[in-house]
């Protein structure tokens, strides 16, 4: 994709300066080989664009010898600098998949060993007891889900609110101070959240969690078990370490990320078409939902979906605020979750080699997933800017 | 040298439109005048209209001309109220519509800009709405409840009255998009009718156009003064000949604010203007 672009690049250029570099144009005939395979896409576009144009082109096409509908090559004409810069961008493009690559068969290596040994009731069982040969990563899947789902309810909600503000509504000097302190509030190490959620989050959600389960506690995901809503002396003990909390440390963690790529999706929305709304007698809020919200549609869905990428994959926040236990525990204010990669950070200093290979196994499945929601998330941002262009 | 007050000249014959009749049936009772009194504009602390004003009467098209700079947009949006959405942008005076004050403090804005539709320079219809809903999207905007019959109506007429139903008219669920920029501005201009403006504001309509997309916008107006009234800022003089019948010439002399340096009848403007800055800028000699 991207050596077929800069091909079609490097060709333009060299069609409108060509006449005046024989010596470049001898030189980069030499490597016509190298530079073919990316090449080849482009110059079926520059070709037709050619094919179609001046009677300059047909001159140069008389000059090299060349008669009829031929392609031409538009590859041959780039300097020595460009050269060297695909070479540098070719190289970087490749090392960053061979890394991720690397990084994916190394899982799949090192975790084979207890994959093969568990099977497919490796993503059914639940417990995680590799040294007696019962493990699987049910509930920690399940937890891992649990988790990253109520994060981005939270989140997403949050971050539109504090886009919508930063970039509609907010004073010159205000939307300065708001970006800098979101930018900041992603960059604020994920540990410190951790420590926050333990030690003053969770004493003050405890009500609100009493509250939902008191109210909402009908509706089954809201239910805690041996919690008597009728009891006035009920301890709220039972709320401690939830999902419900993890999500919460995790929420604060997703929403300052997908807020910034919203805001800056918003900030893009065509003045024109904002203008075009008012002057139709819109009001602002309705000039919003209907222009910039459908322009950044594809920046809300994106930084949604990578906030997602972030949430499976966070660690030590969830680590330092859940009880780990080793069940699907569908009751999200109950105590109890867990996730993969705090089961990861909690069990490899003690594994014997097989657990380690059980711990690789999981991370396996945390990075494919992480991986598949992080390609949804960029497809997504890539097409909506495509389309949203007017 | 300044403005010239609510200077009306007697009706004259319309020379592009000889089916017009002052007397004729029209759509809605009398229309619309909007009257600029002693109009000055700031961005910052830079003023660019100098106590301007202007009577725009019902029937008529009136055309703002003058070189880049002399504040005839930032007047146009001063009519509407969009100038005030530039944060720095502060202005003075008043604006009539109908006699009443846009800017009195018990009016809406919202209120305005509906009564007082706005073209711009550069197509704009909403690119991912189909055609259909590009043409209601303002009365969904503005909160008007409408029945599916009743749209589809507004739909038709709106896009009849801008020249651009016939086009479009087995297409009208394809995005607005989609269309070459002169079916673009036509779409705009029934997304702004459809509203039922009294006042359409233009904003050079057709500099972004080719010549045959400009001379069905030209046609459009012409038909559309009967029953709206039409302000248009245009750099063509020759368009400004062809289409209103009032012009007003704006010029922003060497750092100072603009001002209206002549209003008036377009055909006497353009045979025998009085102001001799009026004389070279119509006959093409700077600006």
């Amino acid at each position: 994709m991207t050596p077929g672009g800069s091909g079609m690049a490097g060709g333009g250029g060299s069609h409108s300066a060509g006449a005046g570099r024989g010596a470049d144009r001898g030189r980069g005939r030499a490597n016509d080989g190298r530079g073919a395979g990316a090449g080849r896409g482009a110059t079926g576009g520059g070709g037709a664009t050619g094919g179609g144009g001046a009677t300059s082109g047909s001159r140069a096409e008389v000059r090299a010898g060349i008669v009829g509908d031929r392609k031409r090559n538009l590859a041959a004409g780039r300097s020595r600098s460009d050269h060297v810069f695909r070479l540098g961008a070719h190289t970087t493009g490749v090392l960053v998949l061979a890394i991720m690559t690397l990084v994916g068969l190394f899982l799949a290596l090192r975790g084979s060993e207890a994959i093969r040994t568990a099977g497919w009731s490796f993503l059914t069982e639940e417990d995680w007891e590799p040294n007696s040969l019962r493990f699987g990563i049910a509930a920690v899947l399940f937890g891992t889900l649990t988790v990253a789902l109520i994060a981005i309810l939270v989140a997403l909600p949050l971050a539109l609110g504090t886009a919508t503000y930063i970039s509609e509504y907010a004073p010159a000097g205000m939307k300065r101070l708001l970006v800098g302190i979101v930018d900041l509030m992603a960059a604020i190490p994920s540990v410190v959240y951790g420590l926050w959620g333990m030690f003053w989050l969770e004493g003050a959600i405890l009500p609100v969690a009493q509250w939902i389960s008191t109210y909402f506690g009908w509706i089954p995901i809201f239910a805690v078990p041996n919690f008597d809503a009728a009891n006035p002396l009920a301890t709220p003990t039972v709320f401690t370490a939830s999902a419900f909390l993890a999500g919460l440390v995790v929420a604060m963690m997703v929403a300052p990320i997908a807020a910034s790529i919203m805001r800056e999706v918003f900030a893009q929305a065509p003045e024109g078409e904002r203008e075009g709304a008012l002057a139709l007698g819109s009001t602002k809020w309705g000039m919003i939902r209907s222009v910039v919200y459908p322009f950044g549609m594809g920046g809300i869905l994106g930084g949604t979906m990578l906030g997602l990428g972030r949430a499976l994959g966070e660690t030590i926040a969830v680590y330092l605020v859940i009880s780990p236990v080793f069940v699907i525990q569908p009751h999200i204010l109950a105590t109890g979750t867990n996730s993969i990669s705090s089961l990861i950070a909690l069990r490899y200093g003690e594994a014997s080699s097989f657990e380690l290979s059980a711990l690789m196994a999981a991370g396996l499945v945390l990075f494919g997933i992480t991986m598949l929601v992080n390609f949804g998330a960029g497809i997504i941002i890539q097409r909506s800017r495509s389309g949203a262009a007017s | 040298m300044n403005a010239i007050s609510t200077a009306q000249t007697a009706t004259p014959p319309h020379p592009i439109s000889p089916a017009y009749a002052p007397g004729a049936a029209r759509p809605r009772a009398p229309l619309s005048q909007i009257e600029a009194r002693d109009v000055s504009a700031w961005f910052g602390m830079h003023k660019v209209l100098e106590r301007v004003s202007l009577a725009m009467p019902g029937g008529k098209v009136t055309a703002l001309i003058g070189p880049s700079g002399c504040g005839k947009s930032t007047f146009l949006r001063i009519l509407n109220r969009m100038h005030e959405l530039v944060p720095s942008a502060s202005l003075a005076g008043q604006v009539l519509l109908d006699g009443a004050d846009i800017y009195d403090r018990s009016r809406k804005v919202q209120e305005a800009r509906r009564h007082i539709g706005m073209v711009f320079q550069k197509p704009n219809p909403f690119p991912a709405m189909s055609i259909y809903d590009n043409v209601v999207a303002g009365l969904k905007l503005t909160g008007v409840r409408a029945s599916r019959d009743a749209k589809d109506g507004i739909v038709e007429g709106s896009l009849r009255r801008a020249g651009l139903w016939k086009e479009v008219k087995d297409r009208l669920r394809e995005p607005g998009g989609s269309l070459s920029g002169g079916q673009q501005q036509r779409l705009c201009i029934a997304r702004s009718l459809a509203v039922t403006p009294r006042v359409l504001l233009m904003d050079e309509p057709c500099s972004a156009l080719d010549p045959t997309s400009t001379r069905v916008i030209e046609e459009t107006m012409t038909e559309l003064k009967q029953d709206v009234t039409i302000v248009i800022v245009t750099h063509n003089m020759q368009q400004a000949q062809r289409v209103s019948q009032q012009c007003a010439f704006f010029l922003a002399e060497q750092g100072t604010p603009g001002v209206i340096v002549e209003y008036g009848d377009t055909d006497a403007m353009f045979a025998e203007p009085q102001d001799p800055r009026t004389a070279d800028y119509v006959h093409g000699r700077f600006g």
